[in-house]
C-alpha cells in the first residue's frame, strides 16, 4: 500500500472493564472506499468514532495522511463525520447547516453563503436552501448532511450507518450516489454498516469485525470468495460451512448441487444427504435449506430458478447435496 | 344487501364529536375563568361606600387610578422587579440546566441535583423568605463577616428591607421554575447534534450560544410565563423583604383589600387614602 489515508496502530478502546475495540491494526489506502462491517456491538462504530475524535482512544495511534491525530480535536483531524440520524441543526435551514462550521471560524456571511450554495449544488439540493430539516425528506436530509460534512474539504469522510434510516429503494439509490461522490471527490470514505450487501457493493476494502477485533480485511471479492474463518463466512452470507477431509471448509451456496436422495454421487464430488427444510423463492433464484441427516446442521443451496422449477423439490424430500473439491475454501479455526 | 346506518346521522355525530371532546375543559374555563373575569370588569364600574358596593355605572375607579402618579410608579416598579428577576433567573436557570443536562453524566446524579433543587420547596415560601433575614440584617451573618474581614467598616444597609433583598428572594424562589423547563428542552436535544457541532469546530461557548440556546427557546418561554406571573402577582415578598421601602401592584391590591376594606373595586381602583 503506497499511500495511506488512514492508519490505525494497535488502537484500543476500553469502557470500564469491557474492551470495545481490542488493539486493531488497519491501513486504508488513499482515496478508497472502506467499509467496516460487523454485527452490532462488534466495535465498528466505536472505531469510527475514535477516528473522528468523538471517542478517546484508550491506547494506540490514529494517523490521517501520515499525521498523528490521536489526541487532536475532531475539527483538526482532516476528517468529517456524517451521523447516523444526520444530526442536522433543527433551528437552521439547509444553507446555514452547511455553513455552520464556516460561521464558527468567523468567515463572512457572503463568503459562507457562496460556499454553502456551491456544496448544496453538488448534492443537488440548491432548490432547498432555506428549508429547515423537518421540512425535508430523509433522503434530502442526508444530502444536506453530506454537504455539511464536505464543507471543510476533509480528506477522510466518516459515515456512521448512513443508509440505515432510508427505505430500501432510496437506500440503493443513495448507495450508488455515495460511491459516485467518493470517486468524484477523490477522498477516502469510511463507512460503517451491518449490511453485507452494502459493504460488498461499495467497499474497495471490506473490514469484517467481531468482538472488537478485525476478522478479515481485504477487497470485497477477497472477503466474499475467500473468507478467512467461519465467522466471516457466516456473516458475509451465501456460504455453507462444511466438513471435508481437509477440515472445515466454506462452499458458496450457489456452488452446491442438489439431486434426489438416491442419485449416485458425481465423480470426484463430495456429498451428504438430508431433507428439505425450507424453500424460498427469491425471483431469479430459489433458496433451498437442507437439514443434514448425519448431524444437526442446516445448509443452504441457491439454485437458478429455471433449474429448480424444471425439477422442484418438495418440503421433506430426501435430497443429496454435492460439491466439487475445487469449490471448497479451507477455513482457519474459529476466531483465527 | 343490509341497510347501512343513516349516513347523515353518522356524519352529524362525527362533526359533533370534537366539540363534545373539548366541552368539559371549555366548561371549566368558562365557569372558573371567564365568569370571574367578567364579574371583575362589571364590579369595577360600580360605586361603593364604607360598607357595601352599590350597583351603578361610574368611571371614577378608572379615572382615579390612571390619574395617580403613585399607581404608575408602583406599576413601573413591578415591571422593573419582573424584568430584573426574569433576566437573572433566565441566566442562572440556563447555567444550572446546562450543567445538569450536559455535564452530569449519570442519571443518579441528575436526580440528586434535581432533588437538591426541589426539596426546599417542601417548606413554606414564607419560612424560606424569612430565613434570609438573619443573613442579610444589619447585624446579620453577611454584614458581620464583611466587617470581620475588613471589607466594610459599617454594616451595609441595602442588604435587607430593600429592592435588593426583594430581587434576591425572587431569584432564590423562582429560579427553579426556569431550570425545569430549560432542562426539559435541553434533554430533548439529540447528543449527535452536539457532536456535529464539535465536528464542525464549534467551541464550547459557541455550542452553548449557537446551538443549545436557540434550541431551548420554548423552555425560556415556559419558564418566563411562570416567573412573570409569580413576580407580578407577588405581595408577600415585597412586604417582608422590602420593609415598606418598596411597592408592587400585588401589594397595593392586598392593602386596598385588607387595610382599607374596599373589597370589590380594589383591583381596578386607584390609590386609597392610605397611599
Amino acid at each position: 500500500m503506497p499511500n495511506k489515508d488512514v492508519e490505525l496502530v494497535s488502537l484500543t478502546k476500553r469502557f470500564g472493564a469491557s474492551t470495545a475495540v481490542n488493539a486493531i491494526d488497519l491501513q486504508i489506502a488513499e482515496a478508497s472506499y472502506c467499509c467496516l462491517l460487523g454485527p452490532s456491538g462488534c466495535g465498528k462504530s466505536t472505531t469510527l468514532r475514535m477516528i473522528a475524535g468523538h471517542e478517546d482512544a484508550s491506547s494506540g495511534d490514529i494517523l490521517v495522511q501520515g499525521r498523528q491525530v490521536t489526541h487532536q480535536p475532531p475539527s483538526q483531524r482532516g476528517t468529517a463525520m456524517m451521523f447516523q440520524s444526520y444530526a442536522l441543526f433543527p433551528h437552521l435551514d439547509a444553507r446555514d447547516n452547511v455553513a455552520f462550521s464556516l460561521r464558527m471560524r468567523g468567515i463572512g456571511k457572503a463568503e459562507r453563503n457562496r460556499k454553502a450554495q456551491e456544496l448544496l449544488e453538488l448534492v443537488e439540493m440548491q432548490d432547498y436552501l432555506s428549508r429547515r430539516p423537518h421540512e425535508l425528506s430523509g433522503g434530502q436530509q442526508q444530502r444536506v448532511a453530506l454537504a455539511r460534512a464536505l464543507v471543510n474539504e476533509p480528506s477522510v469522510l466518516l459515515l456512521d450507518e448512513p443508509l440505515s434510516a432510508l427505505d430500501p429503494f432510496l437506500r440503493i439509490r443513495m448507495r450508488e450516489e455515495l460511491k459516485r461522490f467518493q470517486r468524484d471527490l477523490g477522498i477516502t470514505f469510511i463507512h460503517v454498516t451491518h449490511s453485507q450487501d452494502e459493504a460488498l457493493a461499495l467497499g474497495d476494502q471490506v473490514v469484517v469485525m467481531q468482538s472488537g477485533e478485525i476478522r478479515q480485511s481485504g477487497t470485497a471479492r477477497e472477503v466474499f470468495e475467500t473468507p478467512a474463518n467461519e465467522f466471516v463466512a457466516r456473516f458475509i452470507g451465501g456460504h455453507n460451512i462444511l466438513v471435508s477431509d481437509r477440515g472445515p471448509v466454506s462452499v458458496r451456496a450457489d456452488h452446491l448441487r442438489l439431486a434426489p436422495g438416491a442419485a449416485p454421487v458425481p465423480a470426484e464430488a463430495r456429498a451428504l444427504t438430508g431433507t428439505v427444510g425450507a424453500v424460498e423463492y427469491q425471483g431469479s433464484r430459489v433458496r433451498v435449506t437442507v437439514a443434514e441427516d448425519a448431524a444437526d446442521r442446516r445448509h443452504v443451496a441457491e439454485l437458478e430458478d429455471r433449474a429448480f422449477f424444471a425439477a422442484p423439490y418438495a418440503l421433506g424430500a430426501q435430497v443429496q447435496l454435492s460439491w466439487m473439491p475445487a469449490d471448497e475454501h479451507p477455513l482457519a479455526a474459529a476466531g483465527g | 344487501m343490509r341497510a347501512a346506518p343513516s349516513p347523515s346521522l353518522h356524519g352529524r355525530f362525527d362533526r359533533l364529536l370534537p366539540y363534545l371532546q373539548i366541552a368539559p375543559l371549555a366548561l371549566v374555563l368558562f365557569v372558573f375563568l371567564l365568569i370571574p373575569l367578567a364579574l371583575i370588569v362589571v364590579v369595577s364600574f360600580w360605586d361603593y361606600d364604607s360598607f357595601r358596593v352599590i350597583p351603578a355605572f361610574v368611571t371614577f375607579n378608572y379615572t382615579e387610578m390612571l390619574g395617580s402618579p403613585t399607581i404608575w410608579r408602583t406599576m413601573w416598579s413591578t415591571v422593573q422587579f419582573t424584568l430584573i428577576t426574569l433576566a437573572i433567573t433566565g441566566a442562572l436557570g440556563f447555567a444550572v440546566a446546562y450543567y445538569i443536562a450536559f455535564y452530569v453524566r449519570s442519571p443518579v446524579m441528575k436526580t440528586i441535583f434535581f432533588m437538591a433543587c426541589t426539596i426546599p420547596f417542601l417548606t413554606s415560601n414564607i419560612i424560606r423568605m424569612i430565613s434570609w433575614v438573619p443573613f442579610l440584617g444589619r447585624n446579620g451573618l453577611i454584614n458581620s463577616m464583611l466587617m470581620d474581614i475588613g471589607l466594610t467598616a459599617e454594616p451595609l444597609d441595602f442588604l435587607l428591607y430593600s429592592r435588593f433583598a426583594v430581587v434576591l428572594v425572587y431569584v432564590y424562589l423562582f429560579t427553579l421554575f426556569m431550570v425545569t423547563p430549560l432542562f426539559n428542552a435541553m434533554s430533548r436535544i439529540d447528543r449527535s447534534i452536539i457532536e456535529a457541532a464539535v465536528d464542525a469546530g464549534a467551541s464550547p461557548l459557541q455550542i452553548m450560544f449557537r446551538v443549545v440556546l436557540p434550541l431551548t427557546k420554548t423552555g425560556f418561554a415556559i419558564g418566563s410565563v411562570f416567573v412573570i406571573t409569580l413576580v407580578m402577582g407577588d405581595f408577600v415578598t415585597v412586604r417582608l423583604m422590602g420593609g415598606g421601602q418598596s411597592a408592587s401592584t400585588g401589594l397595593l391590591i392586598t392593602n386596598q383589600i385588607s387595610c382599607c376594606n374596599i373589597l370589590p373595586p380594589a383591583p381596578m381602583r386607584s390609590c386609597s387614602s392610605s397611599w
